[in-house]
């Protein structure tokens, strides 16, 4: 099978057409994807520096995904339901959520803590591929509330190419196929699973996996930001009507670690990262903008001066952000009273009561 | 009062909780047009639907999985795992993911999941079919843990554990299916004792037998023979795993001063060796001779012609009651 990738912009910034995926963007909707692309890139610069200076515990980068998280995000209708891994903090912009939300994760100040329901966008899920579980189900409650059709809701699942290989991937794509539920399972194959490249998951292209399932799937050029926008907008369209499951394989690569704590040149080759610099998905929107004129120095400027505003806040934010207190930890475990823990509470609290007030705030 | 089998009390339940809240589904493997293994979910798809009574594809991990994401939709589904031995392809679900959701959220998911478990031995089956891994749930936060005993218990402790916003392990005693007790399917459920709460079958003065499942039959006909031997047992149906009930279990010990706790899982780091450790804790200086524990051995459950081996019977636990005295 010939192997096909969706593409409407290519890395030097030229705008090629696809007779499936006709795209008609504003110059304001490019300029507003290109901004999007560079703060969601700020965050996670921030991010990194913030963990290095100690602030948070952990981060996992996005870098060289901005794309595919964007242009995905992008698509989506306010109704609709996403399910992340815990990468997707480009999605998470798109879906209105505070950055800070994010660090408060990777801060250890709470496991999510977001409202899922407020901004569509569920808590992040470390478990590798269970979250596609998750949006499968809540697919299948959007066929049951009668949500299918014409003004329809669907649900899309971030996972990546390592995730490919679990249980609960593959569980996911039979239920959803079965009962024909409206979940757009959105693949980011960024090459590598911390240091195990694709090749250690699979011996066809992801996105070939699909039929043998009983539904469609397309790869997508995951560093154009077009094509990510085009290709799951359609899909997310065909889920809502009522035509069922898609899978789309965003290809793109994984440009920094797998997180703060990995060292990446121990298992890949510097060329490689350098081949992928050239296919930068920032780059090539600037060039699109530059080249058919649509933005001048002004605006580049205008855009890097948000950055710099949104990591200042992100700094001062994270910086700023008080530890819980420590009976906190009891909280939110059981819907209501519950003797055990109840008792463990009232135990540790008296506990904490015996030193001096200075050393523990309670 | 009507008098049914445990299996139909938990149908009748199931089919109450449907009747109750149109947000209520039924899912599993064979649940549907069969009714399920041990025909416990019978006729309910043909009443209730194929959107509510869902015949899954075979995989538990799946079942436990989209059950999450329709509880995240507002759903209060019901999955049922077949067997014991095949909930482990769920564990990672049940663990991982439903347990902890409404801490992940700060209290703003909540997770009205219950899972169905046909649990313990005693029925002739092949390997993974009679197990008791109740422990390793009661071991993880946030879930609650149950086990019915009789029918009347069955009907009122499934519904109860569907209504609960945390989620529910619910073990069913698959050997007691066909036992016959009185059911009230007419009282009003907000007047059945709450379902974290133990129940006292038979009173007694002079040692105490905790236990659950399965087993309060078997207890309750040892205590009887023990009866005959001038030795008043006091028999617990646990029915609250997860939490336990140290109220109950506590007042009980205070006035026995002995105590025997039986299951058909593995003593060793079984719920015995949990409850031994409380009642120490609480009840040490009322104690008159140490917790015993019976139940099954550590090694895996044995073919089905060795069962009645592993099993704790009428004789193995009158035995550990008669050790009580010998201290």
């Amino acid at each position: 099978m010939a192997v096909e990738t969706i593409q409407l912009l290519t890395p030097e910034g030229e705008r090629v057409e696809h007779p499936d995926y006709p795209l008609e963007l504003t110059t304001d909707e490019v300029k507003s994807l290109y901004t999007d692309l560079v703060l969601v890139r700020r965050i996670d610069t921030e991010a990194i520096a913030l963990q290095r200076q100690g602030e948070l515990g952990i981060w996992a980068s996005l870098l060289g995904q901005e794309a595919a998280q964007v242009g995905s995000g992008r698509a989506l209708g306010p109704r609709d339901m996403a399910f992340p891994t815990y990468r997707e903090h480009g999605v998470a912009w798109t879906r209105g959520l505070d950055p800070s939300r994010l660090l408060e994760l990777f801060r250890g100040v709470s496991h999510g803590g977001w409202d899922p329901a407020a901004h569509r966008f569920h808590l992040y899920t470390i478990v590798i591929g269970a979250q596609t579980l998750h949006a499968t189900g809540y697919a299948m409650g959007i066929q049951r509330d009668g949500a299918v059709g014409e003004d329809g809701e669907a649900v899309i699942v971030y996972f990546g190419d390592g995730a490919t290989s679990q249980g609960d991937v593959n569980e996911a794509f039979i239920w959803a196929s079965v009962f024909n539920a409206p979940v757009v399972f959105f693949c980011q194959n960024n090459q590598w699973a911390i240091s195990e490249p694709l090749e250690r998951q699979s011996r066809i292209p992801l996105y070939q996996r699909a039929s043998g399932f009983g539904f469609p799937g397309v790869r997508v050029d995951g560093n154009d930001v077009f094509a990510c926008l085009a290709v799951t907008r359609k899909a997310m369209q065909a889920a809502r009507e009522g035509q069922g499951p898609m899978l789309i394989e965003a290809f793109t690569y994984r440009m920094g670690a797998h997180t703060t704590t990995d060292d990446p040149t121990r298992y890949r080759l510097a060329s490689e990262l350098e081949a992928w610099k050239l296919k930068d998905p920032i780059e090539r929107v600037k060039a699109f903008l530059v080249r058919t004129g649509a933005a001048d120095a002004a605006f580049f400027a205008d855009v890097d001066a948000q950055a710099d505003d949104l990591g200042r806040r992100i700094r001062k934010t994270c910086q700023e952000m008080p530890d819980p207190q420590p009976l906190a930890m009891f909280e939110n475990v059981y819907a209501g009273p519950n003797a055990l823990l109840d008792a463990e509470r009232e135990q540790y609290a008296a506990y904490l009561d015996t030193f001096d007030s200075a050393e523990v705030a309670r | 009062m009507t008098t049914m089998t445990l299996s139909k009390a938990l149908n009748a339940g199931l089919r109450k909780a449907l009747e109750d809240d149109p947000k209520v589904l039924i899912m599993g493997e064979d649940v549907g047009k069969l009714g399920g293994v041990f025909r416990v979910t019978d006729g309910l798809q043909k009443d209730f639907g194929e959107n509510r009574v869902v015949d899954t594809p075979l995989a538990e991990s799946g079942i436990v999985g989209t059950a999450i994401g329709l509880a995240l939709r507002g759903y209060r589904p019901v999955c049922e795992i077949q067997f014991d031995g095949f909930v482990f392809p769920a564990f990672d679900q049940i663990i991982s993911q439903l347990a902890k959701m409404r801490m992940r959220s700060l209290g703003q998911l909540t997770m009205p999941v219950t899972i169905r478990i046909p649990c313990g031995g005693g029925i002739g089956a092949v390997e993974h079919h009679s197990e008791s891994p109740e422990a390793l749930f009661a071991h993880i936060a946030g879930l609650r843990v149950v086990a019915c005993g009789n029918a009347t218990d069955a009907y009122t402790m499934i519904q109860q554990s569907i209504h609960c916003d945390d989620p529910v392990i619910f073990f069913e005693p698959k050997r007691r299916y066909w036992d016959k007790a009185d059911v009230d399917t007419t009282a009003e459920l907000s007047a059945a004792v709450p379902v974290d709460r133990a129940r006292t079958v038979l009173d007694g003065t002079d040692v105490t037998v905790l236990c659950y499942g399965p087993m309060v039959r078997t207890c309750v006909e040892s205590a009887v023979a023990a009866r005959a031997d001038g030795r008043s047992v006091e028999v617990i149906d646990l029915r609250s795993l997860a939490p336990l009930d140290d109220e109950t279990i506590m007042a009980s010990v205070r006035r026995t001063g002995r105590c025997v706790v039986v299951h058909e899982a593995p003593v060793t780091g079984g719920l015995g060796a949990e409850i031994a450790a409380r009642i120490t804790g609480h009840c040490f200086y009322q104690l008159e001779s140490p917790v015993l524990r019976v139940g099954g051995f550590s090694a895996p459950y044995p073919p089905s012609r060795l069962e009645e081996h592993y099993l704790p019977d009428l004789d193995r636990v009158l035995d550990a009651v008669d050790r009580t005295f010998a201290v």
